[in-house]
């Protein structure tokens, strides 16, 4: 009772202290927007010999013709009525845009972030338990190689050996397969809604599309949480708590994981927020080299062509997955540590 | 052979390390009959902890015993497997180690670490696990057992986090406990409360004990037996009154005499052989001088919390001043307000005369005083930079205070100081990790006198450092202070160091001044009641003190 | 200082590669300064009727689509992308060390508020912020060299600070003040030395990441623009090709990138066994 009651205080006080945060990067973007090279009003125009009365009009429409500060309240209302302006180049509200893409990039980083951990732990645990031991080279190598080789690389990699050569990966174009029915329109992750209506084929088809960018993007994370559990489970394992432990004689299953890894997981928490925050980043390139319909392609796209309604939109979205991310780091570590308390 | 609870016959203890091997212990040997109770003395790097490791076969990946048996009831205990020996750990021996918090899980509550000890050990429902464990809680002294069994480590003080390491340890009913410097860090209160706990839960139990411990005074109060270790060996053994009444190796001779007592003078402190480096100059007088440091209704809170309140206190040039208090008394505070490293909440500080406490401590390091007042730090090493060379530690307050100093003039200055504390000139040029505790030690002091202060503020500059290496530290300010006219601040949890050192005492306790007066009155004639429970808690191994702390053992 | 030396000598004999590491890095050096004498076709010359030739004795890395020697164009993307990384590192290590150890050394308010824009900063995507700098400042080196620089700059910042702030309470830290040192003087003086060692891992493993920022950026179409020769670049132009089996397009800028980064990860680890302390004794 007493944690719930103290994480919850602490999760209300942090969903507070992060309202800065978020008002910062609207400004952020906002200001963005107005810095960009080029006058919106032109982008916006029905077509690029508009005259300037017509640019004069939609500069009205748009409020551009008032004083920064106002439209900056202007845009503060839009946003918070979720109107975030719309996409030159799908047409489409960016609001819906981001919508009908999130849940693949969602799916795509979740996979690779389970993936990762369930790799990265075992390893670094393994590798902190005999330091020194051929084990610990293998893992310290392969992390070495995890951190060295980029992501786009990789990818490319991948496809060439699995699909190219080997020819057993499917064509690495999108989370469909050419042939497979329209996915259910339910939560958008593709493998839990064709969990729910029980399409096993279907299933089976989009985890194939799924696993290699999930590698790709797992490979990328995978050396900074083996890293990390490896070097929280050296300390943990060092410290007096442990010593304490062996010299009542519990038994090692129970010192090493129940004393020793439980401790660990503390610092593994932490970086498993910034580690998420990286791969929304990385989700981009992969996004790119494997035709992955998500909201990073969607904002590349977008950046590309100068199309700065979703460009505004996305980093917006990923400033709210990011308080989404902290908070639910913030809630595992108020559990796990009993130390916390709200400040 | 077997009535012995524990045997150590030859062992050998070494530590691969990338210098090559490390012989830590070397060939010892000693018994236990059960419910007996050593105490292993030794300085730092004496290999004593080392034993008790190698005893549980506890050390760490890069050490081993080489050789030499352990047993266990006659039991070898080299010869059992990793399992076999992890059934009798808490069962048969059990250790409680230094800093209790830290060797607390910090995310497990405390009664369900123990519980964890017990499931170890025995099958017991979950209900017998919890009622055993709130009579283990018990049995240490604790009240509010429901209440503690739910806490954490953070929620509670180092005195409780040791009982229940205590509970944890004896929850098996081991028949031998080693004790790991358990008290080092403590109170000296707290100290006296927990090993008074210890000893009677040993005593009542039939447990043997080994108490290992750097401090002479504890060991002798609290064990029958005592061996001295030094270097990896066991240099001398037996009954406690014979090696502290009568010891025959020079090695124990000399800690003996190092380790302040109730009664000793600085000039016990260092044997005959040695003090002759000191010349004893004339003592100063110290009646009639002139006020040097005059502080008044000095507060100091940290937000909120009132760290000091209201001490006021007067230093006269050439006097010494000792500042005595447990943890968390205002002490270091005081030390820092006086030496102008902290800015105070309230009160005034005036200095020869001139008001000091007004001037901010940012900008203190360009007044004219500040060369006038000098501090040396608890620490010697964490004291020094690690990219300055010895010179350039001792240079450095010459450097900055006395600006324009022609380059000879600064060689000799730099010289001069480090001669006048005994530091060797060729070590000059070495870096700190290069040098011992104590020639660490003699360059703070060097370079705290370095621009000719009048007075200098010591916080603890000797605790941490080894009972032989504190003698002569001690000696040396002495000396620096009788010949150098210099008046000094003194600090320190010691009441017997501060009591050989300084003219006046104040005592302090959670800020607040308990009592202050002449050293001697203050320590022979205490008026407070807490000054009282200080002095009691001290423990005193002296001999001829021994009589007032009969058998404390058999409460 | 011979100890030193002495402990340089024994930390790359028990760790052979850290000396590996140094040796490559060593050789890129060369290749970047002395590049343009060492190609042996142009970079930049095109020609259709050689394009997509596998590797041979003539193109040892093969052609491109342009029928462009990849090998050369490999040699002359050495200097750009270590030239990026480096002024992107130099930038943020000056800026991020400055920042953050007076905030790590002041404490206080300015110390939580630097310490919370940073958490801000590190917890959102950078390299989605790097995208965003790119496209808002324009494609060009200077931008890919300031947007790298800036999403760095966290991490020094963050990592100053602690280092300071662990030794601010430190009593040669307190002495320094006792013998008349100012606080600017005590950072910069005092406290900076100290931190180098530490940051200089810190430079090594960033140096790193830095370029594969930069060929990130430039994979997306950021920053730098065909045809200059850069590893990004390279592999963003081989990918198109990838899947009609031209691995060679990318598989030797790829491998390019990760050799390098590989070099100065290594050498990260490394300097982290020659310079900590506890290793020294």
């Amino acid at each position: 009772m007493r944690g719930i009651v103290r994480v919850s205080s602490r999760i209300a006080h942090r969903l507070l202290a992060s309202l800065p945060a978020l008002v910062g990067v609207l400004v952020f973007t906002f200001l963005l927007m107005r810095v960009l090279p080029g006058d919106p009003a032109v982008f916006f125009a029905s077509s690029p010999t508009a005259g300037p009365e017509e640019i004069q009009q939609i500069r009205v429409s748009m409020g551009l013709d008032r004083s920064i500060p106002e439209q900056l309240v202007l845009y503060l209302r839009d946003v918070l009525t979720g109107n975030l302006g719309r996409s030159m180049s799908t047409g489409q509200p960016v609001a819906t845009d981001l919508a009908q893409r999130l849940p693949a990039s969602l799916e795509l980083t979740l996979a690779a972030l389970v993936l990762a951990l369930a790799c990265a732990i075992p390893l670094g645990v393994m590798a902190a338990l005999r330091p020194g031991s051929a084990v610990d080279h293998g893992v310290r190598l392969l992390c070495s190689i995890g951190v060295c080789a980029p992501t786009f690389v990789c990818g490319l990699v991948l496809i060439y050996v699995f699909y190219v050569v080997l020819g057993i990966a499917p064509d690495p174009t999108g989370r469909i397969g050419a042939f497979d029915a329209p996915p259910p329109d339910i939560t958008g992750l593709l493998l839990v809604d064709y969990a729910l209506v029980g399409d096993f084929e279907s299933w089976l088809s989009a985890v194939s599309q799924l696993i290699l960018p999930a590698v790709t993007m797992a490979l990328f994370v995978l050396a900074p949480l083996a890293r990390m559990t490896r070097a929280s489970m050296l300390i943990a394992l060092g410290s007096d708590f442990i010593r304490t432990a062996r010299s009542v004689g519990l038994p090692p299953f129970k010192v090493i994981v129940g004393y020793g890894l439980r401790n660990a997981l503390l610092p593994i928490i932490t970086i498993t927020g910034v580690v998420f925050s990286t791969m929304l980043g990385a989700n981009v390139l992969v996004e790119k080299v494997f035709a992955w319909p998500g909201v990073g392609s969607y904002a590349l796209d977008a950046l590309v062509s100068s199309d700065y309604a979703p460009v505004q939109g996305f980093v917006l979205l990923m400033a709210m997955i990011f308080v989404v991310v902290n908070l639910t780091i913030d809630t595992l570590y108020g559990f796990a540590d009993p130390r916390v308390s709200l400040r | 052979m077997s009535e012995h609870l524990i045997s150590v016959t030859d062992l050998h203890v070494g530590f691969s390390t990338r210098r090559g091997a490390v012989k830590a212990v070397r060939g010892i040997s000693f018994e236990l009959v059960p419910g007996a109770t050593l105490g292993v003395v030794g300085e730092s790097g004496s290999g004593k902890s080392v034993t008790a490791y190698a005893i549980t076969r506890l050390l760490d990946r890069a050490g081993e015993i080489t050789s030499g048996q352990v047993s266990y009831f006659g039991r070898n205990l080299g010869s059992l497997t990793e399992a076999e020996m992890r059934r009798l750990r808490g069962s048969a021996i059990s250790m409680i180690f230094q800093n209790p918090r830290a060797a607390l899980n910090p995310i497990r509550c405390v009664g369900q670490q123990i519980a964890d000890a017990l499931n170890a050990h025995g099958r017991l429902t979950r209900a017998e696990q919890r009622e055993r464990t709130l009579q283990l809680l018990r049995d240490v002294m604790l009240t509010d057992v429901e209440r503690i069994f739910r806490s954490y480590p953070h929620e509670l003080s180092g005195g409780m986090c040791q009982r229940i390491m205590i509970a944890l340890a004896i929850a098996c009913e081991p028949k031998l406990l080693i004790a790991d410097e358990a008290t080092t860090g403590l109170d000296v209160t707290t100290q006296k409360v927990v090993m008074d706990l210890l000893s009677s839960l040993v005593a009542e139990r039939g447990m043997g004990l080994i108490l290992i411990t750097h401090d002479l005074g504890l060991a002798a109060r609290y064990c029958g037996e005592i061996a001295v270790m030094r270097e990896g060996q066991i240099v001398e053994k037996g009954a406690v009154d014979t090696i502290f009444g009568h010891p025959r190796h020079e090695y124990t001779k000399r800690l003996i005499a190092a380790s302040p007592t109730a009664d000793s003078t600085i000039e016990d402190l260092v044997p005959e052989g040695e003090a002759e480096r000191f010349a004893a100059p004339a003592p100063m007088k110290v009646s009639g001088a002139p006020l040097l440091l005059e502080v008044r209704n000095l507060s100091k809170n940290f937000s909120g919390f009132a760290a000091v309140s209201d001490v006021s206190f007067t230093l006269a040039a050439g006097e010494s001043l000792g500042l005595v208090g447990e943890s968390g008394s205002g002490k270091s505070t005081i030390s820092r307000i006086v030496t102008r490293l902290l800015d105070k909440t309230a009160g005034e500080i005036s200095f020869k005369g001139e008001s000091i406490g007004e001037v901010p401590a940012t900008r203190f390091n360009s007044h004219r005083a500040r060369r006038d007042i000098q501090i040396v730090f608890q620490d010697p090493h964490e004291s020094l930079n690690p990219r300055y060379t010895a010179f350039d530690s001792i240079a450095h307050p010459l450097r900055t205070l006395e600006k324009s100093l022609p380059r000879e003039e600064l060689n000799r200055r730099v010289r001069e100081c480090a001669d006048r504390v005994g530091f060797p000139a060729e070590l000059l040029t070495r870096f700190p990790h290069q040098l011992s505790g104590g020639q660490k030690a003699r360059i703070g002091i060097a370079r705290a006198i370095a621009t000719r202060p009048s007075l200098l503020v010591l916080d603890e500059p000797t605790a941490a450092l080894d009972v032989s290496v504190q003698a002569i530290v001690l000696r040396l300010l002495d000396n620096l202070r009788k010949e150098g006219g210099l008046a000094f601040l003194f600090v320190s949890h010691d009441l017997n160091v501060v009591r050989m050192l300084c003219d006046r005492v104040v005592v302090l306790q959670a800020g607040k001044v308990v009592e202050a007066g002449r050293a001697a009155d203050v320590f022979m004639k205490p008026t407070s009641e807490y000054t009282r429970t200080l002095l009691q808690a001290v423990p005193s191994f002296s001999f001829r003190a021994r009589a007032k702390v009969e058998s404390p053992v058999e409460i | 200082m011979s100890a030193t030396v002495q402990h340089v000598v024994w930390t790359i004999r028990a760790n052979p590669v850290t000396g590996v590491a140094a040796a490559g890095l060593a050789v890129l050096l060369v290749l970047a300064v002395f590049g343009p004498w060492l190609q042996p076709h142009d970079p930049l010359a095109s020609n259709v009727s050689m394009a997509l030739l596998p590797p041979s004795s003539q193109y040892w890395a093969g052609t491109d689509q342009l029928g462009r020697d990849i090998f050369s164009r490999l040699i002359a993307a050495t200097r750009l992308d270590l030239a990026i990384a480096a002024s992107a590192v130099s930038l943020s290590f000056l800026a991020g060390t400055f920042i953050g150890s007076i905030a790590g050394y002041m404490g206080g308010r300015l110390d939580r508020v630097v310490g919370s824009v940073v958490d801000v900063l590190m917890a959102f995507p950078l390299f989605v912020m790097a995208m965003a700098l790119v496209a808002v400042l324009g494609n060009r080196v200077e931008n890919i060299i300031l947007a790298t620089a800036f999403i760095n700059l966290p991490f020094y910042i963050r990592f100053s600070r602690a280092e300071v702030n662990a030794r601010r309470g430190l009593g040669w830290v307190e002495a320094a003040r006792a013998c008349g040192d100012s606080h600017l003087k005590i950072v910069l003086c005092s406290l900076v030395p100290n931190i180098l060692p530490a940051m200089a891992i810190q430079v090594s493993l960033n140096l790193g990441w830095a370029i594969l920022n930069a060929a990130g950026l430039s994979f997306l179409g950021l920053g730098i623009t065909a045809p200059t020769a850069e590893w990004g670049i390279m592999v963003a132009e081989g990918a198109r090709f990838i899947l009609s089996g031209h691995w060679w397009l990318v598989a030797f800028p790829g491998a390019a990138l990760m050799l390098t980064v590989l070099c100065f990860n290594l050498l990260g680890d490394g300097l982290r066994d020659i310079l900590d302390p506890r290793m020294r004794t």
